[in-house]
């Protein structure tokens, strides 16, 4: 029978070895939270429904320390971050697989923990989780809990979105304040005492599909700035549409407790990780409409005209506050805390 | 959103850049040459990069970043004799995340955590007492990198270390004090120095009694600044007002965290902990008295005398510049190797790893500035 209470003890390696533990895990815990029909006849491959348009197809692994940040876990990262992957793709994601690598040792309740924060992002989003495995590994051989996930969409006919859209003229459209997912993190593991901080962790989709549907044409280009945040982006943008980006640095929203929190640890917020926000290259002539458009969804509320599209090269460029411009580059190596 | 303060700030801001770029002018033209200011502190370095304040100034003052980085300028021994420790069986080596991928010429530690030496990355001098709590079986060695800035914070671990009768942890101190190095600078005749910005951070803690003998023997003038625009333009117009005059002062500049004799109670914690001791500065060489060593009481915590290690005298890498970078002789862009052989993901000298080191605020934020 199974147990409705919460669960208790650890993960063992026989929690992996697909006898009766395992299923029992299933049981007990994935099943409790993982509804989807697609998943409960728990067979070795989902079978779904074929549809019509292009499918968009995406994995992406999460190794986040801590697990718990503010403003979200490990849990919601790995359903957000690959929900945003189809997202800026301008597909509508529909399906997501889980796979679960687990650290023995690790404490049932913290991993009950997890799934119901992935099991509640994903009914959020509105995807289906279909199918998913679970491993577990020695003590000692993973950080307590690795998640992947392939997240499955769907692009309507219409949208076009691509480096080869993007023309001297356009304008670049932050859809947010940048830094605060991966200053969140960094400050949670290390327990710098940053106050403020939380981290932007969300779903885009039902932001981006409305904003593709009443703006088709002229949004081009849409990326999700996640590692090597908004610079390095930017910078990725420059060099494969081959052109010259100008961001200015007034323009770009950031909240102050990123700011103070990144100037104390020597960090620039600009190559910060972000996990709630896009950035969008924007016909110059629908610029104000899609900001308003913008404007009016909680998610976008910050959102801001930060740069614009020159003929170029692939450089990246940043016009500070003071009047001078520096260079923007993809992040080299990870930016460390200083010392003193 | 804008205030009616950062409104106000942007406008002085702009109106001291206007100020420091013409009296800068003037000087050049009495000079003949540009004036020449040396910033001591990474952080400076990196907030004159990151503002874009370096190349705006480009033309009227000669900036040179000076030995401001606590890992850039220890001595490629210190770093040995850290990979050393590293490799002795039954220790795990703490360190600030920053030193790990420093080379030295057996490598970096990076290297020696992939061939299964422990190296943890800590953020506080106090994790590494933790770390050895929890690992009593194990030798804890933290590795003490740091101006006046970080060296209390150690001591402080130390202390903790004392007052629980720790016996498997220990510290080998690598610290460095920013005046006797100042001096050294001051003194030398190839850099003729007009001017100093001096750290904001290492004066909170000495105050800026601690610098006023170079003005008085050195008859340089200095000035202590803060970390945004409107703090390094504010020093920089006091030193240029003074090298103008032909005056030589220390200037505080900073008063709103730099006080006249400091912090006492971090400089109380250093004399308690700590005595003065020659140091090996990369680039600079063998200064007396300008480091720091435990005192005999905690004798104990010295990492140096649990393992008396021989090393051989270390060359530093073949073509690196950073001993020239370090005293102001040349920019990272000078050097041969920068941008090509050395960049942050492959570094050949320090100065390219340290996210204060000169050579990586100019990669980082100037990259052609060469
Ligand atoms: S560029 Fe590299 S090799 Fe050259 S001085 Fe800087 S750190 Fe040393």
């Amino acid at each position: 029978m199974t147990d409705c209470g919460s669960i208790t003890g650890t993960v063992s390696l026989a929690h992996g070895d697909g006898g009766e533990l395992t299923h029992r895990l299933i049981s007990d815990l994935f099943l409790r939270y993982f509804r989807d029909e697609a998943l409960q006849p728990l067979n070795d491959a989902a079978l779904l429904p074929a549809q019509c348009g292009l499918l968009a197809l995406t994995t992406d692994s999460f190794v986040v320390k801590p697990l718990f940040f503010p403003g979200g876990n490990i849990g919601t990262l790995a359903v957000n971050g690959t929900v945003n992957d189809l997202a800026v793709s301008g597909a509508r994601p529909l399906y997501l697989t889980v796979g679960l690598i687990l650290e023995e040792g690790l404490p049932l309740p913290v991993l009950e923990e997890v799934i119901a924060a992935l099991a509640a992002a994903a009914s959020e989003a509105g995807v289906a989780i279909v199918a998913g495995d679970t491993k577990v590994v020695e003590r000692g051989h993973g950080d307590q809990i690795y998640i992947n996930t392939t997240g499955l969409g769907l692009v309507a006919g219409n949208i076009d979105l691509g480096c080869h859209r993007v023309r001297p003229g356009d304008v670049i459209i932050c859809s947010g304040a940048v830094g605060d997912h991966g200053l969140a993190v960094l400050a949670a593991r290390e327990n710098f005492g940053l106050e403020g901080l939380k981290s932007d962790c969300a779903a885009l989709h039902t932001l981006i599909l409305p904003l593709l549907e009443n703006f088709p044409g002229a949004v081009k280009w849409l990326r999700d700035p996640t590692r090597g945040g908004l610079a390095t982006t930017i910078k990725e943008l420059a060099l494969s549409a081959q052109v010259d980006i100008i961001l200015s640095e007034e323009a770009i929203p950031v909240h102050d407790s990123v700011r103070g929190g990144a100037e104390i640890l020597g960090l620039d917020y600009l190559y910060l990780a972000n996990e709630g926000k896009f950035c969008a290259v924007v016909d110059r002539v629908a610029a104000e409409d899609v900001l308003a458009f913008l404007r009016r969804h909680p998610l976008s509320c910050e959102a801001a005209l930060v740069g614009e599209i020159k003929e170029g090269s692939g450089r990246a460029f940043l016009r500070t506050a003071l009047g001078a411009t520096r260079e923007l580059y993809l992040l080299s190596g990870q930016q460390l805390p200083r010392i003193c | 959103m804008e205030t009616w303060s950062t409104n106000h700030q942007k406008e002085l801001t702009a109106r001291l850049l206007v100020r420091v770029k013409s009296l800068a002018a003037a000087i050049a033209g009495k000079l003949g040459r540009r004036p020449v200011i040396m910033e001591v502190c990474g952080t400076h370095t990196v907030a004159l990069a990151r503002t874009g304040l370096r190349s705006l100034l480009a033309g009227c003052i000669d900036l040179r970043s000076g030995p401001g980085c606590p890992v850039c300028v220890t001595a490629p021994e210190e770093i040995d004799y850290m990979l050393c420790l590293a490799r002795q069986p039954g220790v795990i080596i703490a360190t600030f995340g920053d030193m790990v991928r420093v080379p030295g010429s057996s490598g970096s530690l990076e290297k020696a955590r992939i061939e299964g030496c422990q190296i943890q990355v800590c953020y506080s001098p106090r994790e590494a007492v933790t770390l050895a709590r929890s690992n009593p079986d194990r030798e804890v060695v933290f590795l003490g990198i740091g101006f006046e800035t970080t060296a209390p914070a150690v001591g402080l671990a130390v202390k903790e270390a004392a007052a629980l009768s720790l016996k498997n942890f220990s510290i080998y101190s690598a610290h460095k004090l920013v005046p006797p190095a100042l001096a050294t600078l001051a003194a030398d005749p190839d850099l003729k120095l007009d001017g100093l910005l001096l750290p904001g951070h290492v004066s909170a803690i000495l105050g800026r009694r601690a610098f006023t003998f170079l003005a008085r023997e050195y008859n340089l003038p200095a000035a202590i600044a803060g970390f945004d625009a409107l703090d390094i333009l504010g020093a920089l117009l006091e030193l240029l007002l003074q090298i103008q005059k032909g005056e030589a002062q220390v200037n505080n500049a900073y008063p709103r965290v730099v006080s006249e004799t400091g912090n006492h109670k971090a400089q109380e914690i250093l004399r308690e902990v700590f005595s003065l001791a020659p140091a090996n500065w990369r680039g600079l060489g063998l200064i007396p008295l300008s480091g720091l060593k435990l005192n005999t009481a905690y004798e104990a915590f010295d990492a140096s005398h649990r393992w008396r290690l021989e090393l051989k005298p270390a060359p530093p890498p073949a073509g690196c510049l950073c001993g020239s970078v370090l005293k102001g002789l040349c920019l990272p862009p000078q050097c041969a190797l920068f941008g090509r052989r050395c960049t942050p993901l492959r570094p050949v000298g320090p100065c390219m790893v340290s996210s204060e080191g000169s050579c990586a605020a100019y990669y980082r934020y100037a990259r052609e500035a060469g």
